[in-house]
């Protein structure tokens, strides 16, 4: 993974709140990044880590853990334009519910968030209503067409994130080279959705045997991973730096591996949905759509690539893609229904689940993919449970299951693909920006 | 949600499910010979065929089926619906369920329609036909006009010729004869075939036309120039029936041809092979109209006490 290079000018607002006062008594606290792993008490005083515990709030963690919150460099927060499948108070509010203490919102909204006005807005009622601290990320070009790019350093300087054309690719490599040779003025790391649109046609499923059965038009792995060589060459020859999107074929982990090795400044990012699911379920499911996403669930062979590369750090982090959706929207035939799932609830439990009980790695690695990682390759705070940090922590209970679907979320949506399965390792507590923002049995 | 057992894709029925089907489609066979083709087998049940996607003979068949079964029956044609108003299928058949009906017989654009009539309907659901999807009911007339005119399936060898990509008479029919015991084998321009296709039912693919020789059956496929869109999956329609047209001069005697039609004359089949009276292109049409009174007759069986018996005719609930 690239050194961490702190963004000094990425705003992350959050709504005004009491900071927390209290003693989380008896957990495990484990921060592999500041070397922590002991049992005991953590005090929280004034929204930090540390000091005197006399006076404050008791909270009994026996039995559970704390780790750093969790950040998500990847949602869809649906604001301006969608506010009907998500807002920014619900996301956040949904983020929190997971262990999510700060996320970063992608652009792709009515309209695309492509101007410094419209970021600006987005920062105020962010500061306003967001649970946790909140990032946007611009797009890279004007209404995500493609052609002309936004005004990448006034975004900057306005407190952009990174930027990103996500959901739609930006198909003409010229642009994209300008874009990449721009980085040098406007200093924002570009996190792309990889695709050649040419390829995926009127795709709407992974290219394979279940899409060959059932007929419907496959995305093949390789639109994903030609884009992908291209924007790691482009990148490598402008001397710049990218972050790859939900990375989803094996092919694409292969471009990533050898660009890697010959010291391209490229990072990238897996979707638990593409970590534990595989296109079978879209061909064994009477309700399919509500595993239709892009890039879509792709075969057996696809997701264990992710696991391995996940491991081994060709994919340096996790992010949701939270992507909310009505659920009038996915009752259509599955052509017709939207792509996306949301994930910011589930996507502790579910790579918990999948990789650590699962034997694939322990709570440290996930922590540090799931946490450090995203928050050093995107310039954020990182969260730490080291004393005088401010509290951005998440109380686990590891033993803790749940059938998804059977609380009610905190998402406006409800267009989970894990609904139904049982997954181990619940959030029980956030704490982000130093505000209480979340107790599970509250 | 649906009790009734429907019929979305050729999967959802097993050989002795199939072989029942003709079966009844046989014993219907024997009745259209007569002067009265009506039977009340269906008295009193109610059909609704919703055709959302143009058709001719299908929604033909499926509408006289019903009538000569002496169901009621409504059919819903795709323009001048309440869907062009922009009401979603799921309404749409919600409206309709008031009606009550036993069957929706269903042909919709897109792959996956019929799961979702399916989850709004108590009715049983007929696909005929989903997009590039599936269409059972021609796989089971196509076994039926084999089964007729040629040999029991069992052992014999079909070569699907053209347009898989777009097919859903070739995903359904493919399924349909390796599940009777057929060799399969697709030949076709590898732009036009799925990539897993062999590996997804069972097939040889080959491009090469003359890969046809073995064959009993030549099942020919429409090219589907309104799926295709600017897509350039051949270099020109002329270059196609060069390569890949069934011709007289690509046929040995003794090979029976299928279309499910429409034809594209001189494109995937010549004039010629199509007048020939040896093709079963006709035999096909005729066909579909017990076998989809059978299907009807059969989605309708397993749930119902049988419906009264016809004179010279003993249906059987299964």
């Amino acid at each position: 993974m690239s050194t961490y290079v702190p963004n000094p000018r990425v705003r992350l607002p959050q709504r005004p709140g009491a900071l927390a006062n209290v003693v989380i008594r008896g957990a495990r606290i484990l921060d592999p990044a500041a070397g922590i792993d002991r049992e005991g008490d953590l005090v929280v005083r004034d929204g930090v880590i540390g000091g005197d515990p006399d006076g404050l709030e008791v909270v009994d963690a026996t039995g559970l853990t704390i780790i750093p919150g969790l950040v998500d460099v990847h949602v869809h927060l649906r604001t301006p334009g969608k506010e009907h499948a998500e807002d920014i108070a619900t996301g956040t509010a949904s983020a929190a519910a997971g262990g999510v203490v700060t996320v970063l919102a992608m652009p792709n909204t009515q309209p695309p968030t492509d101007s410094p006005s419209i970021l600006g807005s987005l920062l105020d009622r962010a500061a306003r209503e967001a649970v946790v601290p909140t990032g946007f990320i611009p797009a890279i070009t004007v209404g995500q067409m493609g052609d002309q790019l936004t005004e990448h350093g006034d975004l900057a300087e306005a407190g952009a994130a990174a930027l990103s054309d996500d959901g739609v690719p930006v198909a003409n490599a010229s642009v994209m080279r300008r874009a990449l040779q721009y980085q040098k003025a406007a200093d924002l790391l570009f996190t792309l959705h990889e695709e050649d649109m040419s390829l995926s046609g009127t795709g709407v499923m992974h290219e394979g045997v279940i899409s060959a059965r059932i007929g419907l038009a496959g995305i093949p792995g390789v639109s994903e991973a030609v884009q992908v060589a291209r924007d790691c060459s482009l990148a490598a020859y402008e001397d710049a730096r990218i972050h790859i999107c939900h990375v989803s074929a094996r092919e694409t982990v292969e471009e990533i591996r050898l660009a890697k090795a010959r010291g391209v400044s490229v990072t990238a990012e897996v979707t638990p949905h593409h970590l534990l699911l595989t296109d079978q379920v879209v061909g064994d499911d009477p309700d399919p759509a509500k595993f239709k996403m892009n890039p879509p669930l792709r075969g057996s062979d696809d997701r264990e690539a992710l696991i391995e590369a996940l491991i081994d750090g060709t994919l340096d982090c996790i992010a949701t893609d939270h992507a909310p959706h009505p659920a009038d929207e996915k009752e259509n035939p599955f052509a017709a229904a939207p792509f996306g799932v949301i994930g910011l609830e589930t996507a502790f439990a579910a790579c918990h689940t999948e990789l650590v009980v699962g034997g694939r790695m322990d709570l440290s690695d996930l922590v540090l993919r799931m946490s450090t990682n995203p928050a050093r390759i995107f310039g954020l705070p990182v969260p730490s449970l080291a004393d005088g940090a401010r509290a951005d922590l998440a109380v686990v209970d590891l033993a803790a299951t749940d059938v998804v679907g059977e609380r009610p979320y905190a998402s406006k949506s409800t267009n989970a693909a894990f609904v139904g399965m049982q997954l181990t390792g619940q959030v029980v507590m956030t704490l982000a920006g130093g505000q209480d923002v979340y107790r599970r049995n509250a | 949600m649906s009790a009734r057992s429907s019929l979305i894709r050729i999967g959802d029925l097993d050989v002795d499910g199939i072989g029942r089907i003709l079966g009844t489609a046989e014993r219907f066979g024997e009745v259209m010979e007569r002067d009265i083709k009506k039977v009340p087998t269906l008295r009193g049940r109610t059909v609704i065929n919703l055709f959302l996607e143009p058709s001719t003979r299908t929604s033909t068949s499926f509408e006289l089926a019903a009538k000569r079964l002496s169901a009621d029956v409504v059919s819903i044609k795709g323009a001048g619906t309440s869907m062009d108003k922009g009401e979603t299928l799921k309404d749409t058949i919600r409206t309709l369920e008031a009606y009550d009906p036993d069957v929706f017989v269903v042909r919709h654009p897109q792959v996956g329609a019929c799961d979702v009539v399916a989850r709004h309907t108590s009715a049983a659901v007929v696909n005929a036909g989903d997009g590039t999807g599936e269409h059972p009911t021609q796989a089971l007339l196509d076994l039926y006009t084999v089964q007729r005119e040629i040999a029991p399936i069992e052992g014999l060898h079909v070569a699907f010729v053209g347009d898989v990509l777009h097919s859903r008479v070739a995903r359904s029919g493919i399924s349909a004869f390796r599940m009777m015991g057929a060799k399969v084998t697709v030949v076709a321009p590898p732009t036009l075939v799925p990539r897993y296709l062999g590996e997804a039912l069972g097939t040889e693919v080959s491009a090469d036309i003359r890969d046809i020789a073995d064959a009993d059956v030549v099942y020919v496929l429409r090219m589907q120039l309104e799926r295709m869109g600017t897509g350039g999956f051949v270099p020109s329609l002329e270059e196609y029936a060069r390569m890949y047209q069934v011709n007289h001069s690509r046929l040995r005697s003794g090979q029976r041809v299928m279309h499910a039609g429409p034809v594209n004359r001189g494109v995937e089949i010549s004039g010629k092979v199509v007048d020939d009276p040896s093709t079963l292109i006709e035999a096909q049409a005729g066909n579909g109209l017990v076998v989809r009174m059978a299907v009807l007759y059969d989605v309708l069986s397993e749930s119902q006490t049988a419906a009264p018996g016809v004179p010279g005719v003993t249906l059987e609930a299964a």
